[in-house]
């Protein structure tokens, strides 16, 4: 790539004052580097998969609004996590996790449980419960 | 305390820290140099893995690589601690500071809240230097970054003990011994003939073979997956290729910087022609870069659009192929 390739988009890093450096040879093939606001393809890729994100918080919204699962799996899409990285953020083995999304399994967790989870989302216990609030 | 610490910004933020750091302690080394003697460069696709719902390919080798190759290969010793407690990793922090020695850490991203909301994913494998503290703030030198920053003691406990895949365990690195002068001569020919080799292995998962059976996975993905998954997939790979610290066309400008830079070193003028030749290459991972993301920005492509971006990765891998063969005969 050029120098005077290297593309200037506008992307979501311009609202955090970052320039991100490439790598691209001048006009006598000199290597030298260059800062890019931002590239298309690259800011569509990123924009589809938040938007993949939104789509799977929005729908596990709507699974705890018909009580087919607890809270937790919401807020766990919310914080863009897995049951892996939220397993590991709470230290409790993925299984138990995931036995947690059944809202009559939630239901009966200590008051313990309950504020380990609103302190990995970094909510209140009673946000944790009710998610409208 | 504030140590008198250069910051200078760096494409990947491993390298970044590394090159920062010999800089510190006075020795100049480029950022390709620290990634082409790293052997940072690679193609791999993980299959056993997901990261955000979809497979994970990668472009350069696992965090922690590139600085321990290098050190091994220049002469340099590294001191590498990790922490149970985080209080006993703040005191060691504190104590390498007061002793006015600046320290990579590895961070997780989610809750470093100097990046933008959509770059803020549960990636464990970044890179920054702590080079003092002022008035409870940690100052940061974060190589992806144009300037200097801060981080509460809070927030950096937060991202030095993120949880997940590559959980960082506040691991704390820094050299702490080093040789009369660096030897980079040598260095380069072991950095390049490791690169070579990681291209070119017989393994499926590994290399130029890998780059093939992501092509051919992309041409199956939209009757197996479904079009809607079929497009998330892609746009990982896309997204590994040019993320922040790629240096753009997934690192191979980086390493066509280095080959331009070693083949001074070496008095080899075939390193200059084949530093042209990556950097083609790496403009044919841009272009597979473009077509793919006109696939998932229509979100209803044909499957005749797969096909062609999966003939663009092969191409690329036989391109790819002949080109780590050269840089094998050429040095």
């Amino acid at each position: 790539m050029k120098k005077s390739e290297v593309p200037q988009d506008s992307s979501s890093l311009e609202s955090a004052n970052i320039r991100e450096m490439y790598y691209a040879v001048d006009e006598n093939g000199e290597y030298t580097t260059e800062l890019s606001t931002g590239w298309d393809p690259k800011k569509i890729a990123l924009d589809n998969a938040i938007q993949d994100i939104k789509e799977r918080t929005e729908a596990a919204k709507q699974k705890v609004l018909k009580n087919e699962t607890s809270p937790i799996e919401y807020y766990m899409e919310l914080n863009k996590m897995d049951v892996g990285i939220l397993a590991s953020y709470v230290g409790i083995w993925t299984w138990r996790v995931k036995r947690h999304f059944k809202p009559s399994v939630f239901k009966k967790l200590s008051a313990k449980t309950y504020q380990k989870y609103a302190d990995i989302f970094d909510i209140t216990v009673e946000q944790l419960k009710h998610i409208e609030n | 305390m504030e140590i008198n610490f250069t910051h200078k910004q760096s494409a990947h933020c491993e390298n970044g820290v590394v090159s920062n750091l010999m800089r510190f302690n006075g020795f100049e080394v480029s950022e390709p140099m620290v990634f082409g003697i790293g052997s940072g460069l690679l193609f791999s696709y993980l299959p056993f893995l997901k990261v955000n719902h979809a497979p994970v390919v990668t472009y350069r080798v696992m965090p922690g690589f590139i600085f321990n190759r290098f050190a091994k290969r220049v002469g340099v010793k590294i001191k590498r601690e990790k922490f149970k407690n985080p209080k006993q990793a703040q005191q060691r922090l504190e104590e390498n500071l007061k002793n006015n020695n600046p320290v990579g850490l590895q961070v997780g991203v989610y809750n470093l809240l100097y990046f933008p909301d959509e770059y803020r994913f549960h990636f464990n494998a970044h890179n920054m230097v702590v080079y003092g503290k002022k008035e409870d703030r940690y100052l940061i030198s974060d190589p992806v970054m144009e300037d200097v920053t801060s981080l509460s003691e809070k927030e950096l406990e937060k991202v030095r003990f993120a949880k997940g895949a590559f959980a960082p365990k506040g691991h704390m690195y820094y050299p702490i011994s080093f040789p009369e002068k660096l030897d980079l001569e040598k260095a380069i020919i072991k950095g390049i003939k490791h690169t070579c080799k990681d291209m070119t292995a017989p393994v499926p998962i590994v290399g130029v073979r890998a780059i093939k059976k992501i092509a051919k996975l992309i041409r199956k993905w939209p009757a197996k997956k479904g079009i809607k998954t079929a497009n998330h997939y892609l746009g990982q790979i896309v997204r590994m290729q040019e993320e922040i610290g790629t240096g753009g066309g997934g690192f191979r400008y980086i390493y066509g910087a280095f080959l331009q830079e070693a083949s001074k070193i070496l008095d080899n003028p075939k390193l200059t022609e084949l530093s042209v030749e990556i950097t083609k290459i790496g403009d044919l991972w841009r272009d597979f870069a473009v077509d793919a993301s006109r696939i998932y920005k229509n979100r209803s492509a044909q499957e005749d659009a797969y096909n062609k971006i999966a003939s663009q990765l092969e191409e690329i891998a036989q391109l790819e192929e002949i080109f780590f063969k050269k840089l094998k005969k050429a040095i």
